[in-house]
């Protein structure tokens, strides 16, 4: 490699930029002409939409930090990936606000009438109610959003001064970063999704959201490296010895999402208790119980089975195709945990259901492509590159 | 049986002063048409497995097994414990409550693939031994400080005292030596 690349964007990014802003565009456009026929159906469906896309984004972020405190090829090759992925955190946060539009929709300890009727949810106003839970929401994104940004920086000033100063000052960053992430995402999980069934509690709720977060970053992380692999610059830095080790992190990653699983399942199954059984309950009876089997075969065991293998985590095109089944049963999976508590009759898919995560989508990505393409995608300056590079 | 033609000789051993060298002569070794021949490294080197035509090892298969059984084994156990020989109401659960069954399960499957693949490894590299002719080779206990060695076997159908002395030569070694058996 005599020839130093400048290792900028490809010119195609823009063309993705493009239509994932039409798509996008298109996608929430009709998703909002359906908030006008059905607010409920489209508050519901769009908080599963843009929880999808913020696990990503949230996934990221502590995936970035793992990565520097880490350390590691693997890392370096996508951590402008990870860096603009995150750099979507505020505007996710904006996204959000027709969720507190339709708040009553989604959350009954939003709706006066079913606070009156039930005395149980009258004990928990305390700390489910609106202003506090948009305080709380606030404090999550000011807090993710600003490690976020606070890493970023550094690593951006590294490629103009080539100081190799930030690179401890983003490890020691990172170490205290990750802590807080996990105890900002079991909060979150609390508020955005048990509490939409604010009689239910599971403990282990928190790092079950948290085993979802990682496997929706790799998921991610994976189609976008393939891309940039098959692509001047980057098909000189990634190599299969890369795509293996996002291969080994994302099959690390779907067991722990697949124990969390089977250890809240197993206690609230062994404890039996009334309180908590409702949960499995619906989502054991009906249509849902299909939902859950799916959730099982294709968010676990198949994919746990197919990356068993050396050779499909040595060949990115599989293991990409891997990853984006995960990427769809991430959606599954939130589905999973909010649909029965919206629809208690029975299985129901709506419309809204698919156009609001395909209009969430094309805006995230557009952003994400945007971002993408606004520096080197590898740090230039970073002192552990040449090394990365030579692939020892 | 013919009588051996090289009583007393295992292969004659080309030493290398970097991996380099080394890849090259492995994969000039190959394309000889040598079969019987081996690496020696301070540390591993992928690329000479793959010169010298090392395929995936039957390993990951006997440990997929172990796995397999481990799993099969540790759940029909329960079951057979808790559904047909000592069959016991739990709070009303079923009698095949899987969910419980999963943990041990779960352990079971560890462990018999990690104990075949410890004992699988065993059986196919032919650990432990006590004696391996190379070690006979003087300058050989550098291989596992910073010296590369290649040897070739006179169990290759194509060894040829002189003829492959000259080929190892060819190679531009740092030293070619006898192996005694």
């Amino acid at each position: 490699m005599s020839e130093r690349p400048s290792w900028s964007a490809p010119a195609e990014l823009a063309g993705l930029e493009r239509r994932a802003w039409l798509v996008g565009g298109c996608g929430l456009a009709i998703s909002v002409f359906g908030a006008f026929l059905n607010r409920a159906q489209f508050t519901q469906s769009y908080l599963v939409a843009w929880l999808l896309w913020t696990g990503i984004a949230f996934g990221c972020f502590a995936v970035m930090a793992l990565h520097h405190l880490s350390g590691g090829a693997w890392g370096l090759m996508v951590r402008r990936v990870l860096e603009s992925a995150t750099r979507t955190i505020p505007i996710l946060a904006l996204l959000f606000v027709p969720v507190l539009i339709g708040l009553s929709d989604v959350y009954s300890w939003a709706d006066p009438e079913a606070v009156a009727a039930n005395e149980y949810l009258q004990q928990k106003t305390g700390y489910l109610n609106a202003g506090f839970y948009i305080a709380r929401f606030a404090g999550y994104f000011l807090i993710v959003g600003g490690l976020a940004w606070l890493i970023r920086r550094r690593s951006l000033r590294q490629d103009e001064t080539g100081d190799p100063m930030h690179s401890r000052r983003m490890q020691n960053l990172a170490g205290p970063s990750l802590g807080i992430y996990v105890l900002v995402a079991t909060l979150a999980s609390v508020d955005w999704i048990m509490s939409a069934d604010p009689l239910w509690y599971s403990s282990l709720f928190g790092v079950y959201f948290v085993g979802g977060h990682a496997v929706s970053a790799f998921a991610f992380i994976i189609p976008v490296a393939l891309w940039l692999r098959e692509r001047e610059p980057m098909s000189r830095a990634l190599t299969d010895r890369h795509f293996h080790d996002y291969g080994k992190l994302l099959f690390a990653f779907v067991m722990l999402w697949g124990y969390f699983a089977l250890s809240q399942l197993l206690i609230i199954w062994s404890g039996n208790l009334a309180e908590e059984v409702t949960w499995y309950v619906e989502r054991t009876a009906g249509g849902w119980k299909t939902l859950s089997l799916l959730l099982a075969l294709l968010h676990f065991a198949l994919p746990f089975l197919m990356l068993l293998s050396r050779g499909l985590k040595r060949n990115a095109r599989r293991l990409a195709t891997i990853a984006i089944l995960l990427l769809a049963m991430r959606w599954v999976d939130l589905y999973w945990q909010l649909g029965p508590t919206f629809h208690h009759d029975g299985f129901s898919l709506h419309w809204l259901d698919l156009t609001t995560v395909v209009g969430l989508g094309g805006i995230w990505l557009a952003l994400f492509f945007k971002f993408l393409g606004q520096q080197p995608l590898l740090p230039i300056h970073d002192p552990d590159l040449e090394e990365a590079l030579a692939g020892e | 049986m013919e009588p051996r033609r090289h009583v007393g000789l295992y292969g004659l051993m080309a030493e290398f002063d970097n991996s380099e060298q080394l890849i090259r002569a492995s994969h000039e070794a190959r394309a000889k048409g040598y079969r019987k021949l081996d690496a020696f490294t301070p540390y591993p080197i992928e690329e000479v497995s793959e010169a010298l035509g090392h395929h995936g090892s039957k390993l990951p298969l006997i440990v997929l097994i172990g796995g397999i059984l481990g799993a099969l084994g540790g759940f029909g156990l329960q079951y057979w414990v808790s559904v047909i020989e000592y069959p016991l109401n739990v709070g009303g659960r079923p009698l095949n409550s899987w969910i419980a069954f999963i943990p041990v399960t779960f352990e079971t499957t560890i462990l018999l693939a990690s104990l075949s693949a410890v004992l699988g490894m065993l059986a196919l590299n032919g650990l432990p031994k006590p004696y391996h002719p190379v070690f006979n080779a003087e300058r050989f206990a550098l291989a596992s400080r910073d010296r590369y060695f290649l040897c070739i076997e006179t169990a290759d159908p194509g060894f040829d005292r002189q003829g492959t002395e000259s080929f190892v030569k060819g190679l531009d070694p740092g030293g070619v030596y006898e192996v005694e058996n």
